[in-house]
């Protein structure tokens, strides 16, 4: 069975292979949406009950460094897809190049995170005792705070697994592991990828933007 | 079975019997599916025995799409039949009359604490007179609870944080059982009590046996005691909304909303006042999260109740029904 | 099909299990088969465990008094009953164990579709029970396997950290066991296996893997905020520090109300299949008892409300939610009638997995129509949070779920194993598996109703009669749980050798040789047939099986 090692015994073409490859990741894909929307329904469920608490604590995130954020990651996810590319069409060092931007700005994204929650740290909006909220409503500020670390939290947690498989994926890209039939693997990750990305794209404006108005 | 050991319970509310004849339709309901279907599969069962090693069963003939769409519609039929009757009881259940008593409970690990009307108070025990409409706010010091008294057929959950209601109109004189239903640690299974239902003459001279338990002070003293009178008070130089008059009626909050000044919403203006501020006014009152217990709060809606003679009425009655406590912000 | 007449049936030269044993092959293995004997053993130890609990609880509600161990005690171990049995029993059972063994070979696949991560599902597994475990060694925790906030996540004492994380890795891999199954039926069946010949069993998983995948992980990260909560004291579920304690129950309830059916429609697979080969007849309406699974799947997402008719929703939404309760019996009625419509001119053999199978209807049915009574509101609010509930969902969760296990345990096992058991033992430990169960479980119907609250350490003294008929039952129950493991262990040393279709059965898992070889089968089988389709008494010239 295993005159060529990339098709696994259990598979009769590399078709069925990668159908299943891809149909397992959407799949993974849809799971993950879930697992979020459990964090998504509770934000919309509080900030519809508490929307001056959620618009005052919104005040405090840095309109700016959301957006570079934001177009960072979409970077990232136009390298990722030319990795795929490169990848299908066999180009080894096209994909090796286009995952370490990939890495790179993902890790950029990450360290522009850290400052933001150093931030709140300096302005004690870290959820627990020390927490100190200058606008009315502290109780309900903590809540936005409790979900904006637990989700761009999740969501850094995804990155930084993201990150290490981007790493792996990337050596054995460099020993020239994938090939026009199958590199499943480079396809997996980007579809993963993708969905980190998007999830950013909602958490963007749900987190940063929206309740401003009711401040003006 | 000694007589000790009951199949029935005692029903002892105007609504409990209802629930019984529901209870018994559905029995009989049941009964039958379950003696058909068992019934069935013993007769096949033992009819249509193997005989042979080889015997293969008998394949029907033709299509069977009527036997499946009568047995899937038939028994929807009957359960949607029964889901509108038991919403009917529901909604009887949730509805309290207009004029009903107004008693307090509190939940906490693991006692009960009750507060009739004119301040009597009871740990765990509740005595309410025969035929008349009693309705029990509650709500929670700590964990969940559920209020249960089996033989009135009704169970409420005290929710930390919301007031829930619970209406009945005991039928029948006699002590009753009160438990917690719902799980909520240690002694759990010794938070019960019991419901003594009395004439209302008896009630009347129970009422004036006992003593008013002054363990905390009435909502009036706590008033001035919190200093809320320096700043609610009904002249020029006052800081906050007069209460006066207030209480069931909307107010309009900064930010062009209105919402209805009901329990919960001077619960929630004492605890977290920043939440919901009457329009024209600073947020500038501080919390008392963490100064007042349950009961104190309870003392000070009931005070803030006091000042608007006759306003019940207006409060939606299932205002505290509602999913979210301050739905009705935001309509 | 192609079983003929076995004078004596041996065990195949080269199979699975033929294959060395050194721990690594099995620990490492990434045959779909072994995995499955993996996860009987964890299930197995899971269960004896919860079991474990049972009897204390059953000795502790004995008399009235709450006398044998102190309340925090019992609290702790009804708590601990409920995580194992829920957790890491009943959801995987079927679904890690039959499904892993069967599934490839019932759609004439090599293996699942991710071999790898079906043996990574498995670790996942045994690692949360392992954390489970540990926390149940240093004291248990007392929150209630619902987790309920803002008890556990603020009052509750013990290692409730530990255990939550636990029941949140054992999410994963229930997830990507749905995971691989999905990708599996989709893209791995033989030629000539169309989605209508599929056999029951596996639309069952089908619709089992859906749930798995959108339902466990809301729990995981409701899990998770609960677990934080009480980690850094921060509001999300605890009214006191701003949040709702209401949300955590719809959190909550709406994947563990799809739970359920993830613990039940697998087991209706098997029964389908059970049936079926023992009144060897295709099952009455097929399709509308492959659409009723996924009926319920999908329908099972929109009800979860229903669990909190009392804890003051609106009224709007207890109408809502007490109507599409009605409707997803409604396909669980539909499999019932046609399961019983399968039997009508069957040729029936009383073989152990039919008793079980039949048994199952019976009990669902009563597990079926009491949900139904709980549905309905006017007469919740009595029975809400009582033994009503306790003995309804252990109808449905051992009358259905632990039967149709045991049924298809005893189906298959000669399949898996290559050794038939002892069939006097397996009738006798069913029967007293039927009885025992209904004289525990029975009478706790009439306790709820009488109003004794679930959950209790002690009770008033008028509930004990009662109570001690369901404590008999229960010790019958438990005897009747040790036997087949004395009798199926002993099969394995036994050298009553199965053949490859001892029920004389339609199936591709009955075409191969018993116990199968690794890769299933020989060469890839085309199907041409629907599902069960035995030739008719004029077609004489093909005689069927033993």
């Amino acid at each position: 069975m295993s005159e060529n090692s990339t098709l696994a015994h259990h598979f009769d073409s590399y078709a069925q292979q990668k159908e299943s490859a891809s149909l397992g990741m959407w799949v993974f894909i849809s799971q993950e949406i879930m697992f979020f929307g459990g964090l998504f329904l509770a934000y919309t469920i509080y900030r519809w009950r508490f929307p001056e608490a959620f618009a005052y604590s919104s005040n405090e995130l840095d309109i700016g460094l959301g957006l570079f954020n934001t177009i960072v990651l979409i970077g990232s996810s136009l390298t990722m897809a030319l990795a795929v590319r490169n990848a299908a069409l066999g180009e080894k060092n096209g994909t090796v190049r286009n995952l370490i931007l990939t890495m790179l700005l993902g890790s950029v994204f990450l360290v522009v995170k850290g400052f933001e929650y150093a931030h709140k740290w300096q302005h004690h909006l870290i959820p627990g005792p020390n927490f100190q909220f200058s606008g009315p409503d502290p109780v309900h500020a903590q809540l936005f705070f409790v979900l904006y670390f637990s989700m761009t939290g999740l969501h850094a947690l995804h990155m930084i697994v993201g990150l290490g498989i981007l790493a792996w994926l990337t050596a054995q890209a460099a020993k020239g592991r994938f090939t026009p039939e199958n590199h499943n693997y480079v396809e997996g990750v980007g579809l993963y990828w993708h969905f980190v990305d998007i999830i950013w794209i909602f958490l963007f404006p749900l987190l940063y933007l929206f309740g401003r108005h009711h401040l003006t | 079975m000694t007589p000790n050991t009951p199949i029935f319970p005692q029903g002892a509310s105007t609504y409990s019997t209802e629930v019984d004849i529901l209870f018994y339709v559905y029995l009989g309901l049941a009964a039958f599916f379950t003696v058909a279907i068992f019934g069935l599969v013993t007769v096949f069962a033992v009819k249509y025995r193997r005989k042979k090693a080889t015997d293969v069963g008998v394949e029907p003939q033709g299509h069977a799409t009527v036997i499946e769409v009568t047995w899937t519609v038939l028994p929807l039929i009957l359960m949607l039949g029964a889901a509108i009757w038991g919403l009917k009881i529901y909604v009887q259940q949730l509805t309290p009359p207009p004029n009903a008593k107004e008693y307090y409970v509190v939940g906490k690990q693991w006692m009960w604490k009750i507060e009739h009307p004119d301040g009597r108070r009871e740990i765990n025990e509740l005595h309410v007179p025969k035929g008349e409409d009693i309705k029990l706010k509650m709500t929670s010091e700590d964990v969940i609870h559920s209020f249960f008294i089996p033989a009135f057929r009704i169970k409420v959950d005290a929710v930390p944080g919301r007031y829930n209601t619970m209406w009945f109109n005991a039928a029948k004189t006699g002590t009753y059982h009160l438990f917690c239903a719902e799980y909520c640690g240690v002694d759990h299974a010794r938070m019960i009590g019991r419901v003594v239902v009395m004439e209302p003459h008896e009630y009347q001279e129970w009422l004036s046996g006992t003593k008013v338990r002054a363990a905390t002070a009435t909502g009036e003293e706590l008033f001035v005691a919190k200093a809320c009178n320096t700043c609610h008070r009904p002249d020029s130089s006052a800081r906050a909304p007069i209460l006066n008059g207030i209480f069931g009626k909307e107010v309009a909050l900064l930010g062009g909303k209105t919402i209805v000044a009901d329990d919960e919403y001077i619960r929630e203006s004492i605890l977290n006042p920043g939440a919901k501020v009457v329009s024209g006014y600073q947020p500038i009152m501080p919390t008392f999260k963490g100064q007042l217990s349950e009961e104190e709060i309870i003392q000070l809606i009931k005070y803030v109740r006091s000042l608007s003679p006759g306003a019940d009425k207006g409060v939606p009655k299932t205002a505290s029904l509602a999913f979210s406590s301050s739905a009705e912000a935001h309509p | 099909m192609t079983s003929q007449h076995e004078s004596a049936p041996a065990l195949p030269e080269k199979h699975y299990l033929s294959g060395a044993w050194s721990p690594q092959d099995w620990l490492l293995t990434k045959d779909h088969k072994r995995i499955g004997i993996l996860y009987l053993v964890g299930i197995s130890i899971f269960f004896a465990l919860g079991g474990l609990m049972a009897v204390l609880i059953r000795m502790e509600l004995a008399t009235p008094s709450g006398d044998l161990m102190p309340a925090d005690v019992y609290n702790r171990v009804f708590t601990m009953h409920g995580v194992l049995m829920v957790f890491f029993f009943l959801i995987p059972s079927i679904p890690a164990v039959l499904g892993n063994f069967l599934l490839p070979i019932m759609i004439g696949a090599k293996d699942l579709a991710f071999p790898k991560i079906n043996l990574l599902s498995w670790y996942i597994y045994m690692i949360g029970g392992a954390m489970t475990f540990y926390g149940l060694l240093v004291g248990g925790i007392d929150t209630g396997w619902t987790f309920y906030t803002p008890l556990s996540s603020g009052y509750a004492t013990g290692p409730v950290l530990t255990v939550a994380v636990g029941v949140f890795i054992a999410g994963f891999s229930s997830i990507l066991t749905g995971l691989n199954f999905i990708v599996t039926i989709h893209r791995m069946r033989a030629p000539g296996l169309t989605w209508f010949r599929l056999p029951l069993f596996v639309w069952g998983h089908y619709a089992t893997s859906i749930i798995q995948i959108l339902g466990t992980p809301v729990v995981a990260i409701t899990i998770l905020l609960v677990g934080a909560e009480r980690l850094f004291h921060i509001g999300v579920f605890d009214p006191k520090i701003g949040g709702d304690p209401i949300l955590f129950q719809h959190l909550f309830w709406f994947y563990s109300h799809p739970a359920v059916y993830i613990m039940i429609l697998p087991s209706m697979g098997v029964v389908s299949e059970i049936i079926a080969a023992f009144s060897r007849k295709k099952v009455f309406g097929y399709k509308f008892v492959a659409f009723a699974s996924i009926g319920i799947a999908v329908l099972g997402f929109l009800v979860w409300g229903h669990h909190m008719f009392t804890s003051g929703q609106s009224l709007y939404a207890g109408a809502v939610f007490s109507f599409i309760t009605m409707l997803v019996a409604v396909p669980s009625a539909i499999k019932v009638f046609n399961w019983t419509a399968t039997l009508y001119k069957g040729a029936i053999a009383w073989d152990t997995p039919l008793l079980y199978a039949l048994g199952f209807i019976g009990l669902f049915t009563i597990g079926g129509l009491t949900g139904v009574m709980l549905g309905t509101l006017g007469f919740d609010l009595h029975v809400h949070d009582t033994y009503f509930v306790v003995a309804h969902f252990h109808y449905v969760m051992v009358g259905g779920a632990i039967l149709g296990f045991l049924g298809g345990l005893h189906y298959w096992w000669p399949k898996i194993t290559g050794k038939l058991y002892n069939e006097f033992w397996s009738k006798i430990s069913a029967g007293i598996i039927f009885i025992g169960f209904n004289l525990t479980f029975f009478p706790q119907f009439i306790l709820g109703y009488l109003g004794m609250p679930r959950r209790y350490h002690s009770y008033p003294e008028e509930f004990q009669v009662l109570n001690i008929l369901s404590s008999a039952g229960a010790s019958i129950l438990g005897i009747g749980f040790v036997i087949p493991v004395i009798y199926l262990l002993a099969s394995l040393a036994n050298k009553r050798y199965a053949g490859n279709n001892p029920w004389g059965a339609v199936g591709l898992e009955w075409q191969i040789p018993s116990p199968p070889p690794t890769e299933n089968f020989e060469t890839p089988p085309v199907v041409t047939d629907e599902p069960y389709t035995y030739p008719q008494p004029d077609e004489k010239e093909a005689p069927v099986g033993v």
